[in-house]
Order: C-alpha cells, then structure tokens, then sequence
C-alpha cells in the first residue's frame, strides 16, 4: 500500500492505526455524548414528537419559578460546597505537606501513606461510615464529644438544615485532603536546596522561610488544586446521593447541580424523568466547568511567573 | 549547635500536628472495621473497643455473604476494573505514541482535541451516553461500563504517557529502524518495555476511580447481574439500614480489597503524584 505513493512522501498508516483506536472510542463515548446532550437540551418532547424551542430551555431553568427555585438552590449549595473546599481542605493541604517535606522529619512514609488513605475510598464507604459516625443512634460523635466536657454542642448535623451542608463538605474534605497534600508535597520537594541554603544563609528560616521563599514557588500548584477542586466540585454527587439519597434532604438544602441534574433525568417519585430538561442541567453545569477552566488557563496560569531551575 | 535545640520542639509540634491528622485519616475506618467483628450489643455498648472473646461474632458477615451477591459483585467489579485498564494503557500508549514519536499535520491539534478530556468530566455527556447505549443495545452489561471508563481513561493516559515516550532514546528507535523493524514492532518490543513503570502509574491512576465509581453503573448497568461492589454495598445498605452488623461488614468487605491494592501499589502511585506535578 505504501510503496504506490512512495514517489513523493509514503502515505504513513501506522500513524493512522496508532491513533485510530483511542481516538474512535474518546470521540464516540466521550465527545460526540457531550455535543449529543447540549443538542438534547434545545429540544423538548410535546406530544412525543419532539421539537426545537431553541434556548427556551434555560429561561424556564433560570426563570420559571418551578424550576428556577431548585436550579439556584443548587447552584448556590453547590458554590458553597466550593468554598469551604476551598477555604479548608487546601490550607490544611498545604500545611501537611509543609510538615511532611522537612527532610530531616521520621516516619514521614508513613504520614503520607495514612493520610491518602481516605482518598482511595469510595464515597459509598465514606457516605456510610460519617453517617454512622455521627449518627444520635450509635452515639460515637457524642460520647466522644462528652468526654472532652462539649456534649452540649453535638446535634444530628446530617439531619439539620443549617448544619447538613457544611457537614457534607467537611465529610468530602476530609476524603480528598490527600490530593493537595500529595500535589504541594511534591512541588515543595522540587525546590532545589540551593535555594534553600541561600535563604538561610541571610537568616531567613522557619515560618518566614516558608511564606517568602518556598510558598512564591508552589504557586503554580496551588493554582493546579485549585482547578482540580473547582471540577470536582461542579461535578459532584455521589457522596450526596449516597449519605442524603436523590431528594438531597432535607428539605433540598444538600441539592447540588449533580444531584439536581439526576432527579430531573431520572424522574423521582411523583416528577417523571424529563431528559431535555436533564440535558439542559448538564450544559448548564459544562459551562460552569468551562468558564472555570478557561479562567485558569488564561487568566491565572500565565500570569503566574514560572521559576526555571 | 543553636540550631540543634531550637528544632527539636519544632518537630515535636510537626509530629503532632502529623499525629493527629492521621487519626482523624484513620479513625473512621478503624471504628467501622474493629465493629464489623462485633455482636450488636458490644457495637452499641462499646463502639470504640476492639473486640475481645466476648464481643466477638461474624454475624454481619454470615449476613452479608447469605443475602448479598457480592461475589458476583466483586466479580463485575473486577472484570470492568481490569478489562477498562487494560485497554486505556494499550489504546493510551499507541496514540501517546503517534503524538510524541512522529510529526504530522495536525499533530499538536490531536494533542489538544485528546486533552480536553483531562478537564471535561465525561458524567456531562450522560443523557446521550444512556441513548447511545440504549440504542446499541449495551444497557446493563459490562462492555458499556467498559467503554465508558476506556473513554473516560484515555485524555490522561496519553498525556501522561507520551511526556514519558519522549524520553526515549531516538538513537535506539533509529537502529531499530536501521534493523529493519517496522513502526508496530519498535513500539511494541522497544518502546512499551521501557515505558512500563510509567504504564504502572497510569493504571493506578486510572484504577481507582473506576472501582470506586457510583454513577455509571446506578444508570447504564444497575442489573442485579451486572451490579459492581460500590453499587451493590449502596443498595445492600440501603436495604438493610437498620441491621448494623450486616452494614458494617459490607462496608468492612468493601474497604478491604482497595486497602490492600493500596498496600501494594501505593509506592507506584505516591512516585507517579510525585513525578507529574515535577514536570
């Protein structure tokens, strides 16, 4: 086959058949879906046939007050669920991983191993073991809380509006700390140690070593967390679905876009599935990820001064 | 000498911060494992205690193994698990191959068309996946969960793998060449072996997430025959809620074959986290 055009520049199929297996299987499963669903949600079944209304869609997830209510619910649930991510678990990140890179630091294999070892659970087994854990019926968090003279500040925070929300996120946290901790870890890590002696050579060590040199440098990485958690979070829902069931209870006041984006596809209880509705839940969520990453890569990352060693 | 005496109540406190942390790591998991070997009253009387000749009992998981189907789960779970891997790392190494090893038009677009899955989650392509597979008669079998996670796989694998082919050696490729090897075979007797650490990392990279996945089988495969263990665990607890023994013992069940992976593997990984976030 190749020998027929070889007069100019062989026709090179291996290329062809090296690529071809992975691309098929990522643009069927993966990209043409996506494209499928943002097309789903201009549409809408009327009479079973089904029609294009264009973006009417949206304005009815974003203005009629059957849907909209939920939909911003949700969003804001959601963007809350971001924040104490954010606001906790990428400090306390940082902190670990501050700690863990003193290399004159023992047992720190050992840190490092326990620690990522929520990370590598599923959220059914974490969902479950919280729930239990916090659970008024089997009682561990308030005897716990009892013998350290708090008992006064437990309540059934899975089960309380006000508190179920945040206690979720802490839950989720508490899973994935080992992803920051792994990713500053290794940034701290690449520092080279002339850096580091030169600091200390003009007196700068300890904290202040910490937040003028080291902490500059890890920048980028953070910026990577960041991203990562920013996905995560737009994208979650199993540890949702798994602790408080699809209604998100109570009250609704769990709802994030992945649990609504299910109940509207699916359909619960009395509500049947409705998929242009669904599909319209997940564009709407795609671009959120969207947006996000975009901020990252062109606003952020190349901002950030790269330092080359 | 100063600093000597200075740093030892700085690392007494980073121990202790340290310490501390890794209980509330391990707490949870402790509490739920040390219970599952527990009679009922013991589980309610005393949840923080190991279990002495007593307490002792394996009725939880005398009752999971009677009424749950979790060796047909763990079965599935291994068969998608597995199969899933397996082609990423072949399908992902050949097209990191094609990207890093030759130069044609549109190559760095292929590059940034492979990437965009890296951010993207494939869970927003839902609704159309559920069509598709409707359409193509998969639902509720293993090869559409399969497809889904090969898919989902992929974006990373290439990336990961072909920062790693372009540090293979061209002379090597070249006297391969010179040998009279064609491209499929300097792939596959040069190329592969050397990068098969790399190979490691990304299968446990891509393990994990698939294991542990809810989603995809609740909505593409949520058979009785085609349940994998996170959605059997989920709906063997939903079921059985108020039989604690029986909860704790299929959490205990689900937990122990990934903390055992993770025993194994987790060097590989730590190495793989370590070595990308380098780059």
């Amino acid at each position: 086959m190749t020998t027929k055009t070889a007069k100019s520049r062989p026709v090179r199929w291996h290329i062809a058949v090296f690529l071809a297996p992975a691309v098929l299987i990522y643009t069927a499963v993966m990209i043409l879906p996506l494209f499928g669903t943002m097309q789903l949600s201009l549409f809408r079944v009327e009479n079973q046939i089904s029609t294009f209304v264009g973006l009417d869609n949206f304005r009815t997830l974003f203005g009629d007050p059957g849907w909209s209510t939920t939909f911003w619910n949700a969003l804001k649930n959601n963007l809350w669920f971001f924040i104490i991510h954010m606001l906790v678990q990428n400090p306390i990140g940082v902190l670990l991983a501050a700690l863990l890179s003193n290399p004159k630091l023992r047992f720190s294999t050992f840190y490092r191993t326990a620690i990522f070892i929520p990370t590598i659970l599923s959220f059914v087994i974490v969902g479950f073991a919280w729930k239990l854990i916090l659970s008024p019926l089997w009682g561990i968090a308030p005897n716990m809380l009892d013998a350290v003279g708090l008992k006064s500040l437990f309540a059934p925070w899975l089960g309380q509006e006000r508190y179920a929300l945040t206690t979720l996120s802490l839950i989720s946290v508490w899973q994935f700390i080992g992803i920051p901790m792994m990713l500053i870890y290794a940034a701290l890590l690449s520092i080279p140690d002339e850096i580091i002696e030169a600091a200390e050579c003009d007196g700068i060590t300890g904290a202040a070593q910490f937040w003028k040199i080291k902490l500059p440098l890890i920048l980028p990485s953070i910026g990577i967390i960041s991203i990562l958690t920013f996905v995560g979070n737009f994208n979650a829902f199993d540890l949702i679905y798994t602790t408080q069931g699809a209604l998100a209870g109570p009250n609704y006041s769990t709802d994030i876009l992945g649990t609504f984006m299910f109940r509207t596809f699916f359909g619960f209880q009395l509500q049947v599935g409705d998929r242009n509705m669904g599909a319209a839940i997940a564009s709407v969520m795609f671009f959120i990820i969207l947006a996000g990453v975009c901020l990252y890569l062109f606003g952020i990352q190349r901002r950030m001064r790269r330092y080359q060693f | 000498m100063s600093r000597a005496t200075q740093s030892w109540p700085r690392a007494a406190a980073a121990h202790a911060i340290l310490i501390a942390y890794t209980m509330i790591a391990l707490f949870p998991v402790v509490v739920i494992v040390i219970n599952s070997f527990k009679s009922r009253n013991a589980i309610f009387r005393a949840p923080l205690q190991v279990p002495t000749a007593e307490t002792f009992s394996l009725i939880g998981y005398q009752t999971v193994i009677e009424q749950g189907n979790f060796f047909a789960y763990f079965q599935n779970s291994l068969i998608v698990t597995v199969v899933s891997i397996a082609l990423v790392l072949v399908f992902g190494a050949m097209a990191a191959f094609a990207l890093s090893e030759y130069r044609f038009r549109g190559n760095t677009l292929m590059g940034l068309y492979l990437a965009l899955g890296i951010m993207i989650p494939i869970r927003l392509g839902t609704v159309s996946i559920l069509q598709l597979m409707v359409a193509s008669g998969l639902v509720d079998t293993l090869t559409a969960l399969i497809l889904v996670y090969t898919a989902q796989g992929l974006p990373l694998a290439v990336f990961i793998l072909s920062e790693f082919m372009k540090q293979v050696s061209d002379d090597l490729k070249n006297a391969g060449r010179i040998d009279g090897l064609s491209e499929y075979r300097i792939f596959f007797r040069l190329v592969l072996p050397l990068v098969r650490p790399s190979m490691a990392t990304v299968a446990v990279f891509t393990m994990i997430p698939i294991w542990n996945d809810l989603w995809f089988p609740l909505i593409l495969a949520p058979s009785e025959a085609t349940k994998t263990v996170t959605l059997g665990a989920q709906m063997f607890i939903g079921q059985y809620v108020t039989n604690w023994n029986a909860v704790l013992a299929a959490l205990s069940l689900a937990i122990l074959p990934v903390l055992v992976l993770y025993f194994f593997f987790s060097r590989q990984l730590i190495r793989g986290i370590t070595a990308g976030a380098v780059k």
